[in-house]
């Protein structure tokens, strides 16, 4: 019996709350956020580590982007990843979902065998919840999106359950394919202090541009390879609205929301 | 090489509204453009469906209907799309935000090597150029996105385009399509069953809580008054998060875009992430103890004041005009 290949996408990400906004601007002002795993690939690296414990897998858990996200990979190999790989290279930067997924997607097809990866539903910076259908695109291997439970795994595939806003599906997927997550599939299990010390040495394998070559063309990656570009931001602005305030006396405002109610015809 | 594709969504055979949204934004962006709107539509026995997209704006339809389409498969979906493509070289593809969007977009991006923008807002035109518009950082700030690649692909939230009147005089093509992929794909759906959905992006009313609710048991209170009005409860984020009301009800940039008739605040701050969710409801009323919340701010009647004082007298008033209405009512037909 051959061992389970998973493998899990991960991004570091800036803590969306402590990033500040210049609403006059639209400027955004990193400064003050540290940086975390992407809260979703918590929930996918603990779908891997779970799949591991029941049925027997290797993990290996790949990101892209500066080289200070080798801190979310030791992390992981502290929650139960075997393997990390840091794709970082200059030529990587400004790449927009296309360009991080086809670079994704090589350094995939360049580990070799695998037969499932698992992406969390979306990132919070992003929030395109694209990278993961696009990686299984560029792959050629089937995926489903949004899976809220998984049911079922042995040597041949997976059984999933997945949502959409109406239905319920109960869905079997045969290796090799790929999967994405909601939180709601897990809850991420934190590292013992004795994983986190013992990652703090654990080895990540940095890989570049260069070492995608075999795989990929580079004029696809970053920048260069994306086609989408963000021409302008800007606070959003707030509709006029009549902005009738009311105060003190809570019986007059109950009244005066009744009225409004009965003239939106709602009662 | 022009043409506005709009990817129509079927689940059992309904057309999801965001699809009729978006012929009502891509007929507008044809007419500019003085180019075609065509529409795609994938499913089983969905043929009289075809119609309603016509009706809805659509010049042509092209239509794959085959078992094998029943039901959402990314592969399959994808493949017949990109062929599609291929074939009619439209210059905008426009797929709604919707879960199985979500999940075809991409699929459909990555074979066409082309751009795709996720959840936009707002759609325009710079020459032919196609201008979206996003929200990003949980809707602190919005992009304005360009794409090189043809065709420009975006995925468009549901709500936030308007819906086009249903001209059932329109004429349209509906174009029989020979369906591809139809063999195995590696997937397979084995059980489908109907998820109890609250559709709250449909409601015409909507109650939701914030952080001004002291106990997960107080949403009784908000439940109360959206029965009486006929509408459905909305929350906030923390509050889902903490686990006090189910993720269908969270209202906001993580949640779902509603547009109501009337949207009612309860001890909601108002958020960036919060109020893109819910500021283009025809109404907002606010209820807040906070005179500075940001939520006034976007209000139509802000009552600045204790939800547990307000909500109850409005529950009674509610009640008593019922009543009212009722013995009105008794009275009429005594009289006829």
């Amino acid at each position: 019996m051959s061992n389970l290949h998973i493998i899990v996408l991960i991004k570091q990400v800036p803590e969306i709350e402590k990033v500040r906004f210049d609403l006059q601007t639209g400027r955004l002002d990193r400064s003050s956020a540290g940086a975390e795993t992407n809260p979703f690939d918590l929930n996918a690296l603990e779908a891997a580590v779970q799949l591991k414990e029941k049925i027997g897998a290797t993990v290996t858990a790949v990101s892209m982007g500066p080289k200070a996200a080798e801190s979310s990979l030791r992390d992981a190999i502290a929650r139960g990843a075997d393997r990390a790989i840091l794709l970082t290279d200059k030529r990587f930067a400004g790449a927009d979902t296309l360009a991080t997924s086809y670079t994704l997607a090589s350094a995939i097809k360049k580990l070799g065998k695998f037969d499932l990866v698992i992406c969390g539903e979306k990132t919070v910076d992003g929030d395109t919840a694209q990278v993961g259908p696009e990686v299984a695109e560029l792959l050629n291997i089937p995926h489903v999106a949004y899976v809220e439970e998984i049911l079922n795994a042995d040597q041949d595939g997976i059984i999933v359950k997945s949502r959409t806003e109406r239905n319920y599906y109960t869905i079997r997927l045969r290796y090799p394919c790929l999967i994405t997550v909601t939180k709601d599939v897990n809850t991420p299990r934190l590292p013992t202090l004795k994983d986190k010390i013992r990652c703090r040495r654990a080895e990540v394998t940095v890989w570049n541009a260069d070492s995608l070559l075999d795989v990929a063309d580079k004029s696809l990656f970053g920048a260069q390879g994306s086609p989408t570009r963000v021409i302008e931001v800007y606070a959003p602005t707030a509709e006029r609205r009549r902005g009738v305030i009311l105060r003190g006396d809570p019986e007059e405002a109950a009244r005066k929301i009744l009225e409004v109610l009965k003239q939106a015809g709602v009662i | 090489m022009s043409g506005v594709l709009v990817f129509a969504e079927q689940e059992d055979g309904e057309i999801h509204k965001v699809s009729f949204e978006l012929l009502g934004k891509g007929r507008e962006l044809a007419d500019k453009l003085r180019c075609k709107l065509d529409a795609v539509l994938l499913g089983y026995q969905v043929k009289s469906e075809a119609y309603e997209l016509i009706y809805r704006g659509a010049d042509r339809v092209f239509l794959y209907d085959h078992p094998s389409l029943k039901d959402f498969d990314a592969v399959r979906y994808a493949r017949n799309i990109t062929s599609l493509v291929r074939r009619i070289r439209p210059s905008i593809l426009l797929i709604g935000a919707t879960r199985i969007g979500r999940s075809l977009a991409p699929r459909v991006a990555a074979a066409l090597k082309t751009g795709l923008t996720a959840d936009c807002v707002e759609l325009d035109l710079e020459n032919s150029d196609l201008i979206q518009i996003r929200p990003a950082f949980s809707g602190n700030i919005m992009a304005k996105i360009k794409t090189k690649t043809s065709p420009q692909m975006a995925t468009v939230r549901y709500r936030v385009m308007g819906m086009p009147n249903r001209d059932t005089s329109r004429n349209g093509r509906i174009i029989e399509m020979e369906t591809e992929a139809v063999g195995e794909t590696g997937m397979e759906i084995i059980e489908k069953t109907r998820a109890d959905t609250v559709n709250l992006s449909d409601a015409d009313v909507i109650v939701s809580g914030g952080r001004g609710l002291r106990r997960p048991e107080d949403f009784k209170l908000l439940w109360e008054l959206a029965g009486l009005i006929g509408g459905a409860v909305g929350s906030s984020r923390p509050l889902v998060d903490a686990g006090w009301i189910g993720r269908d009800h969270q209202v906001g940039f993580s949640g779902n875009t509603v547009k109501p008739k009337v949207y009612i605040a309860c001890g909601i701050s108002g958020s960036p992430q919060h109020l893109f969710g819910m500021r283009e409801s025809e109404i907002i009323i606010a209820i807040n103890r906070d005179p500075s919340a940001p939520i006034f701010n976007v209000s139509d009647y802000g009552v600045v004041g204790d939800l547990y004082e307000v909500i109850p007298i409005l529950i009674r008033e509610i009640k008593n005009e019922l009543r009212r209405r009722g013995i009105e009512g008794e009275a009429e037909k005594s009289r006829g």
